[in-house]
């Protein structure tokens, strides 16, 4: 899943997305994951790097990134 | 040897109320009268619930901001909030303005003076409750002072049966905020449908006073004196009924009054009186708002700085008795658009401190 | 190489600034874990007696008791607690309330026989209510039970009863009044203002069957007014002084009843329960400053008689449970699905019940709907709620939850469950099983022609 272009993430885990004029708090571990997607990491890629540094089960962080996911197209954040 | 003048001292006040909107909360003009104290100075620590209160962002009125819990969080939430607050600053002083957080306040009180040092200038329990307005009038039964009648409905039914003694046009009251006029039976019944509906029970139907709306902005200073007390009449409000200008009048039953209601009740802080006067000269009482009003800084304006008296008050200095005022004096209230970048509304949001 | 420590794992969280009403410095009750109860980890009760699970604190019992005790003792010479059965009936916590001294009151046959079989001398049982039939009343005589006449109908069937007995039951009529606070509470007993309550008592004494020793009124419930009851309390003063001047006869108990608030925070209530609740001095002030201000003879004061429960034993009980699943709903938000609901916290109908994570978890919340078990819409828990993100086998804890829940749980769709109660010990014992499907259908009976089955 891609994010919009233009938000903008701040390392406190403050988005803004200039093009509705909304904005959100993502909590830390978020916030990592929407710099992924920044970057242009799979979704598999992701939860990899996940696992490395996080002590979390596979399916639990892909139940969670699927979650996230729905969040971020409801807010209208994806591409 | 004469002394030299002694140095003023300066005190951090810590002040809710930054809701500067459309209906303003009385954060702002109090912070405003506090900078021009002459008997002490300020550092203001602003206290915002909502990240877009526009006092947050007036740079040059407060120092630093932090958010606090909504009230509805319990007194348990604010003491810790003021506790890590306090480990920052030196807070001395806390200048509460809002009706739903003052319940809490009041019962914080000792608290956080005890433990943490920070005063307050607020009614007791029992004050803040007897004024309410569904006590109020038994409240000015007790006090000798004109309330429109009104009895407490809980049933449409009872609302027929309780008008039967009542002569219309009639008032429908909510709980806490609205008022409708009724002149008809039916009418008084949608009213009270709505309002319940909004506002809960009871419902307060109240006999309606034809005249002219005064207002009070004043303080008490706990021991029955009245320590100073500015009447308005407002010239232009707005749809939501605030007053967007008004003007300070001289009226001396008015100032009675006042000072009756205070060494009746001891009142113990600043309070707002809401009273209609009629056109054969009754004045009779409406509302006591148990803070300042959003208009107050008007009083200072005419020459009552009461909120610089309530701080000495608080802080046990010599405290100014306020026997004049400027009538004529005008406040007309502007809007004002200020232009924010987008990391101060970040800072507030995300670590709740600006 | 040595591994790399990993770092602690929370649910990814988004959420929406400008929309949400609710800072993150606000509403943080509910962050906070409970991961003890009485020094014992939620988990290990979990682990022992199964999920979901009720817990009682005994010392929490008897705690909140002394602190009644002493409150109204302190102002008042002349006290006696009675335990309200109907608030929790269970037999370990009623006998808790008895060792303390407390008596029994109770509101139908079955409390009735549930107190005697506790071992309450029927002398020290009040017995109220609507509902006795004639068989409670006859055993109610022959124990020398209180009795508290509701309504005419009983007030003759007694008289009648104690006619042909040849005894004098001991009794107190049921009043109710206009205390300044509504709706009134008029569907029990007798009315003061317009007249019946007077009646009452005229026929009682006129007619010298029955014993009258004492009036009771029970103005309402979860009271949050204290002054309601100094109104009360004048009211049956009054009554028990023009008794005396007009029969020269002495009322020796004047029954408060109960209704004090306890600490949950009701639904639309803006303020959080345990704030905007009267301390139980305040009602023990306003109660028996009435009694000693009414005029009564200082060596012969009535007893106060107290029936309160709610406000005794609801901070006493805790829910214990366990997250089922997550959902994320049509609209975005999210539901979090526990193992109880509305069938085992009957109260959440009514109150804004305070639900807490039973283990340390971080301080990013989520706004959340919980949801029961049941498959049925109604089967909400909390409709909004902000927590930590919590994962399925997770467990929670409902506070707040000790008054009424046992008595009006249902078994609906699956068992009730077990019930514990923590001694002062730390010791935890089993008070009552979790249902099993032999004990739900012991009473059930199956017609002959019913029992075979074709396929």
């Amino acid at each position: 899943m891609k994010l919009k272009k233009d938000i903008a993430i701040s390392d406190s885990g403050f988005l803004f997305n200039p093009s509705s004029g909304d904005s959100y708090t993502a909590n830390p571990i978020a916030t990592e994951i929407l710099k992924y997607m920044q970057s242009g990491f799979s979704n598999e890629q992701i939860i990899v790097s996940i696992m490395e540094s996080y002590e979390v089960e596979r399916s639990t962080i892909e139940k969670d990134l699927f979650d996230l996911e729905s969040m971020l197209s409801n807010y209208k954040l994806t591409r | 040897m004469k002394r030299k003048k002694k140095m003023k001292p300066c005190y951090t006040i810590a002040v809710t109320g930054l809701n500067a909107i459309d209906s303003p909360g009385p954060g702002v003009p109090v912070i405003r009268s506090l900078k021009e104290a002459s008997s002490f100075d300020v550092r203001i620590i602003g206290l915002s619930y909502e990240a877009l209160e526009p006092g947050i962002y007036m740079r040059n009125l407060v120092d630093k901001v932090y958010q606090v819990p909504y009230p509805s969080a319990g007194t348990d939430m604010m003491f810790e909030r003021f506790r890590y607050i306090q480990s920052i600053e030196k807070i001395d002083f806390l200048f509460p303005n809002f009706d739903a957080e003052l319940f809490n306040f009041i019962k914080l009180e000792q608290k956080l003076r005890d433990e943490l040092g920070v005063r307050m200038v607020v009614p007791s329990l029992q004050q803040f409750e007897s004024r309410n307005k569904v006590n109020l009038f038994e409240y000015g039964k007790n006090h000798g002072v004109k309330v429109p009648a009104a009895t407490l409905v809980h049933s449409a039914r009872e609302v027929s049966a309780k008008l039967v003694d009542m002569n219309f046009p009639i008032v429908v009251k909510g709980k806490f905020y609205d008022a409708k006029i009724a002149y008809t039976n039916e009418q008084a019944i949608q009213h009270f449908d709505k309002i319940s509906a909004q506002w809960g029970l009871p419902v307060l139907l109240q006999e309606f006073i034809p005249g002219t709306e005064l207002n009070v902005c004043g303080v008490g200073d706990g021991a029955g004196k009245l320590v100073g007390a500015v009447p308005m009449r407002k010239l232009y409000i707005t749809d939501k009924g605030k007053a967007w200008a008004g003007v300070t009048i001289s009226d001396k039953k008015l100032i009675d009054l006042t000072r009756k209601l205070v060494k009746e009740t001891q009142w113990n802080g600043p309070f707002e009186l809401e009273v209609m006067k009629t056109v054969d000269d009754k004045y009779y009482l409406i509302e006591i708002n148990p803070r300042f009003p959003a208009w107050c800084y008007l009083t200072t304006g005419a020459g009552q700085n009461q909120v610089e008296s309530v701080v000495n008050i608080g802080m046990g200095n010599d405290v100014t008795y306020f026997r004049k005022y400027e009538t004529g004096k005008l406040f007309i209230r502007y809007a004002y658009d200020m232009i924010v970048n987008m990391n101060e509304f970040e800072q507030i949001s995300i670590n709740g401190e600006l | 190489m040595k591994k790399k420590e990993k770092k602690i794992y929370e649910r990814p969280l988004i959420r929406p600034l400008n929309a949400s009403i609710s800072n993150k410095f606000g509403r943080r009750t509910e962050w906070l874990p409970l991961t003890h109860i009485d020094g014992i980890p939620v988990v290990d009760l979990i682990n022992e007696f199964g999920s979901p699970l009720f817990v009682y604190s005994e010392k929490k019992i008897r705690d909140n008791f002394m602190m009644a005790k002493r409150a109204f003792e302190t102002r008042y010479p002349k006290i006696q607690f009675a335990w309200s059965y109907k608030t929790c009936y269970l037999n370990a916590v009623c006998n808790v309330y008895h060792q303390m001294g407390s008596w029994a009151e109770v509101v139908s046959g079955f409390e009735y026989e549930k107190a005697l079989q506790n071992g309450v001398p029927g002398d020290k049982i009040i017995f109220n209510g609507p509902d006795k039939s004639k068989h409670d009343l006859l055993l109610a005589m022959k124990n020398n039970t209180l009795i508290h006449i509701d309504h005419f109908d009983e007030l003759y069937l007694l008289t009648e009863l104690a006619s042909s007995s040849k005894s004098k039951p001991r009794v107190a009529i049921r009043i109710n009044m206009d205390t300044g606070v509504y709706p009134q509470w008029d569907r029990f007993g007798f009315n003061y203002e317009n007249g019946q309550a007077w009646e009452a008592v005229n026929k009682i004494l006129m007619n010298d069957a029955l014993d009258l020793v004492g009036i009771h009124t029970h103005i309402g419930t979860f009271m949050m007014t204290p002054s309601a009851y100094a109104v009360a309390t004048a009211k049956m003063t009054e009554l028990a002084i023009q008794i005396k001047k007009k029969f020269n006869h002495i009322i020796t108990y004047i029954d408060m009843g109960g209704g004090f608030a306890s600490k949950n925070t009701l639904k639309g209530s803006y303020y959080a329960g345990a704030d905007a609740v009267p301390d139980i001095g305040e009602y023990a002030e306003a109660i028996t400053s009435a009694l000693l201000n009414a005029g009564f003879d200082r060596n012969n004061l009535p007893f106060l008689y107290l029936e309160t429960g709610r406000a005794l034993v609801d901070d006493t009980g805790f829910l214990l449970g366990t997250v089922l699943a997550n959902k994320r709903l049509a609209d975005g938000r999210r539901a979090t699905i526990l193992d109880f609901g509305v069938n085992t916290l009957f109260t959440s109908f009514w109150y804004d019940h305070k639900i807490s994570p039973a283990q340390e978890m971080g301080h990013y919340a989520e706004e959340t709907i919980l949801y029961g078990p049941l498959c049925m819409n109604i089967d909400v828990v909390r409709d909004a709620i902000s927590l930590p993100p919590l994962k399925p086998g997770q467990h929670v804890v409902a506070q707040y939850v000790g008054a009424y829940n046992i008595t009006q749980s249902m078994q609906f769709i699956t068992f009730r469950p077990a019930v514990v109660m923590i001694d002062r010990e730390g010791r935890s014992h089993l008070i009552r099983k979790r249902e099993s499907l032999d004990y739900v259908q012991k009473n059930e009976i199956l017609p002959s022609h019913l029992k075979k089955l074709n396929w």
